[in-house]
């Protein structure tokens, strides 16, 4: 059994605290501590279920160690919106109706927030390069672009 | 009613669980797993075909941390079909919980529950076993073969419905039917073709892959939470499975991440309810994405053969297909997927003389099940390229042969009579068809009419367009049943308890905007909660695309018998006979208008006040009719005659389904269809070694479409109206999926003159055709 280590991490915002062992995946870290909207589809780094923000760069949960998270700065789905301010993406998912199973959504959500975090008004080409590691079996994914489209046009983003 | 008058159908109201998912809600069967739960880790065959000669479960239950071992030695024997469909199921009972033999590599051979699922998965490598290893049957054409070893050859193998079921020759399903004479039809005709096209093993991929949990409640009842698209199956075959009344055990379907066919199965219910019951612990059973897909569930393998007698101006005088469909080392859905072969495909095209034949042959390879599209998709690509290949024979646009030959409204089909699932079939006349518009707006929209001939086509591109028609049905008729109840509250909201199961289709929401429409309400009054066996009446699932159609027609007659109640406690109320009263936006009124009360007003009244009773009703629905679908698709690829590479340029599915209740979940419906067709035809295939193992077995081998591999895609909703159906809605679900693989198959022939009919289209493959 892998040595139980303190790591310290600021999580969608907050200074958290959690126990770990050198062989655990950040996204079973934060399922088992109850953010389970951050989803799992593979644990192969192919499929983008489990992806989550970490220092603004969007990745994937399953690939890192939670321990390569101690110091810094996670964001997952909670932290993302609520029912009474959903972040932009989400909004224009839910009117494009590009979740289905929406199984995929969170990571999806995720996944675009980090690239409008960054660049707000990307091209259709920037978006489907940047969401290309993010699958989904339900929308053939044309909902979901255009949704995203839709918030990289408006002025929702800053 | 006509669509112009509809309030809430044919509106795009926002799916009612969309925004809690994309917030990430925990809503997954993972997701609600208690504290104190177990992990089942599951010890899969190494071999393709071996028996058991031993178990040493010892090392493993000894382990730290194990709380169980389940293998063949420790549980009931009881033979069964792992395939959710109705009762008497027409799948063999071939399965055992787990079984002294092993059939495939990845079939069950035993399995732990342990504190942890690193545990689990080491304790069950622990286990020891010695097998017996025999000859394995790796291709239709071995299993076929005089002297093949025979897969189930144990005494207890049996069906339970009067078919035909031969496992001594590896035969696990046959079915025909011959509607007047196909020789004679060849004889008549000016061109006979006859052609075989063979399709491949593919995998569905939910991104949630199977998973079940399950718990023994306070009173000692088995409840399991799982990812299903058959609820009251999976209730109704663990009971079985495990030998316990239906009555012990409750299931609940939550939100689940995808089917597609995958989970009309039972596949780890009995393993984690029998741990639950031996534990008194809760077990989840959560299989990765290797096991999901070498051991879950895939599509039939076929082998196709299409004869065809057309005469010089284009009419069809003979159509005959033979199929020998691959069901793997189990035969789940092995006779129903073969008999859609025939009846999903042929009756597309008018012609007298009809054949058909579906044999399905045991194997010792991953085993096939329901997959969307469900036979229609293999016999489709058949089909579909031979009507391109016969057009071409006799000089013909394959558009313009499509449109002389396909079935129209008020036509029947002798094979709708003749082949049903698992038994005869229930005749039927076209309701709706607006196939002809599909073609007409499809080809309109693709550009047909210059897609030019492969001949004038030269360099190293080349661009090319095909097409294909499609039907498939929408729902069972005479064996599928789907029932709603409906109780009123006193805010004027209702409770709608349906046993459909939404597996991320949206039918919890195209059902609430059907009973919106019938109550005179809008959706954001409707509470709908569904498949969950204690709570919600009966349905047999979402499979065979008859939700909307069935389960709709049985919400829309409860909201009707409400909507009786409601007028009545209102008349009641206001002293005005009811036939005077008209329903609108949630009130209840003189025509005039001078005297009005509303929901909520009529609720507290019958729940608080005088006569008192609930608001609500049940009601069931069955079907006498399966009304096809029908749709039109367009692809424009571009092939690479260099590489053999094959890229999709354009997509065009113009689809009738029927009045759209949702339009822009029915559009998302056909792009996920098309967009998973457009994979299986390109690049989705598994890869097997000399022994039967997979070695493709993961997302970086095994490509699915992502956003980049996109076309531009169009979906066109053609309106229509079926009469049978809930504000003349039919089905959309699986239809679109079968069209790409010809469509593209077609298209690639436009472009560069290589008919291919082994999928998918792989660049070796198309490098090859063009040498």
């Amino acid at each position: 059994m892998s040595t139980v280590k303190q790591i310290s991490l600021t999580l969608n915002g907050e200074p958290k605290t959690f126990e770990t062992t050198a062989d655990e995946t950040l996204v079973d870290l934060l399922r088992r501590h109850g953010y389970r909207g951050t989803k799992t589809g593979c644990y192969e780094g192919a499929c983008g279920a489990c992806t989550v923000i970490l220092d603004g760069r969007a990745v994937y949960g399953c690939l890192l160690r939670a321990f390569q998270a101690h110091g810094r700065d996670v964001q997952t789905i909670e932290g993302a919106g609520s029912f009474d301010d959903p972040h932009p993406v989400q909004r224009a998912l839910v009117d494009e109706g590009a979740v289905q199973c929406g199984f995929c959504t969170p990571g999806m959500v995720l996944s675009a927030k980090a690239l409008l975090d960054e660049t707000p008004h990307p091209g259709s080409d920037t978006i489907k390069e940047h969401m290309d590691g993010n699958l989904c079996r339900c929308t053939g994914y044309e909902k979901i672009r255009v949704a995203v489209e839709k918030v990289a046009a408006s002025t929702a983003m800053p | 009613m006509k669509q112009q008058e509809f309030k809430v159908v044919s509106k795009s109201v926002e799916k009612i669980d969309a925004m809690s998912l994309a917030l990430g809600k925990p809503s997954y069967v993972a997701d609600l797993q208690p504290a104190g739960t177990l992990y089942v880790g599951m010890l899969w065959s190494p071999h393709a075909h071996a028996r058991i000669k031993s178990v040493d479960i010892a090392a493993a239950e000894n382990m730290p941390g194990v709380a169980g071992v389940l293998f063949h030695g420790n549980v009931p024997r009881v033979p069964h079909t792992t395939a959710g469909q109705g009762f008497p199921e027409p799948s063999p009972y071939d399965t055992v919980m787990f079984d002294s033999k092993v059939r495939f590599v990845g079939d069950r051979v035993a399995a732990v529950a342990a504190e942890t699922p690193k545990i689990a998965a080491a304790a069950a490598k622990a286990i020891q076993v010695e097998y017996e290893v025999l000859e394995p049957v790796l291709s239709i054409d071995d299993a076929l073969a005089d002297g093949s070893p025979v897969i189930h050859d144990q005494e207890d193998a049996s069906i339970p419905i009067p078919v035909p079921y031969e496992p001594a020759r590896n035969i696990a399903a046959r079915v025909g039917m011959d509607v007047g004479d196909l020789e004679q039809g060849l004889a008549e005709a000016d061109i006979k073709l006859d052609r075989t096209y063979e399709t491949h093993y593919a995998q569905h991929t939910p991104m949630e892959t199977h998973v079940s949990l399950a718990q023994v409640d306070s009173r000692g009842r088995l409840v399991i939470t799982t990812s299903t698209q058959v609820p009251f199956h999976v209730r109704r075959i663990v009971a079985q499975t495990l030998q316990i009344p239906v009555q012990q055990i409750r299931v609940i379907k939550p939100r689940i991440g995808g089917g597609f066919g995958a989970k009309q199965e039972i596949l780890l219910e009995d393993v984690a309810a029998l741990f639950a019951l031996r534990t008194g612990r809760p077990v989840l059973f959560e299989m990765t994405r290797s096991e999901e897909f070498i051991s879950s569930r895939t599509r039939h393998p076929q082998r196709v053969r299409i004869r065809s007698g057309v005469t010089a101006d284009g009419r069809i005088t003979a159509l005959g297909m033979d199929v020998v469909s691959n069901t793997g080392a189990y035969g789940s859905h092995a006779l129903t997927v073969v008999c859609n072969c025939g009846s999903k495909v042929l009756p597309l095209y008018r012609t007298t003389n009809i054949h058909f034949e579906g044999v399905t042959v045991y194997t010792n390879l991953p085993v096939a099940g329901a997959y969307r599209g469900y036979g229609a998709t293999q016999a489709c690509f058949a089909v579909e390229c031979h009507m391109d290949e016969v057009a071409e024979a006799i000089g013909m646009d394959p558009l313009k042969f499509r449109q002389m030959n396909h079935i129209r409204s008020g036509e029947g089909s002798p094979v709708f009579a003749a082949l049903g699932e698992g038994k005869e079939g229930v005749e039927q006349a076209i309701g709706s068809c607006e196939l002809e518009e599909c073609i007409r707006l499809g080809a309109e929209e693709i550009g047909w009419g210059g897609r030019g001939m492969p001949g004038e086509k030269t360099g190293r591109f080349r661009r090319g367009i095909g097409m294909a028609c499609l039907m498939q049905g929408s729902s069972i008729p005479r064996v599928d049943m789907g029932a709603a109840s409906l109780k009123m509250n006193e805010d004027g909201s209702f409770n709608l308890l349906v046993g459909a199961t939404d597996l991320g289709t949206g039918s919890d929401t195209v059902l609430a905007q059907i009973a919106a429409e019938q109550l005179g309400t809008d959706v954001g009054k409707m509470v709908v909660y569904s498949s969950d066996t204690d709570m919600t009446p009966f349905d047999v699932g979402a499979y065979a695309s008859s939700t909307t159609y069935l389960s709709g027609e049985a919400v829309r007659k409860v909201a009707e018998k409400v909507k009786k109640q409601i007028v009545a406690v209102a008349a009641n109320k206001l002293g005005v006979p009811a036939e005077r009263l008209v329903v609108e936006a949630s009130s209840v009124a003189t025509a005039d208008g001078s005297q009005s009360v509303t929901f909520s007003d009529v609720a507290i009244h019958a729940l608080y006040q005088m006569d008192q009773f609930q608001v609500g009703g049940i009601a069931s629905h069955t079907t006498e009719k399966s009304p096809p679908p029908f749709s039109a698709h367009f692809a424009e690829v571009e092939v690479d005659t260099l590489t053999g590479g094959v890229r999709v340029i354009k997509y065009v599915a113009a689809v009738d389904c029927g009045t759209a209740i949702n339009p822009k979940l029915a559009e998302g419906q056909t792009e996920g269809g098309v967009l998973n067709g457009i994979s299986y035809a390109l690049t989705e295939q598994y890869l097997f070694d000399s022994k039967g193992r997979m070695s493709n077995a993961s997302f970086h081998n095994y490509h699915i479409f992502s956003m980049r591999d996109m076309p531009e895609l169009k979906t066109i909703l053609v309106p229509s109206y079926e009469e049978t159906g809930p504000y003349g809605a039919k089905s959309v679900s699986e239809i679109c999926i079968n069209g790409p693989m010809p469509a593209i198959a077609n298209a690639i022939y436009n472009a560069a003159g290589v008919r291919l009919t082994h999928p998918p289209f792989t660049p070796d493959k198309v490098w090859q055709a063009l040498q």
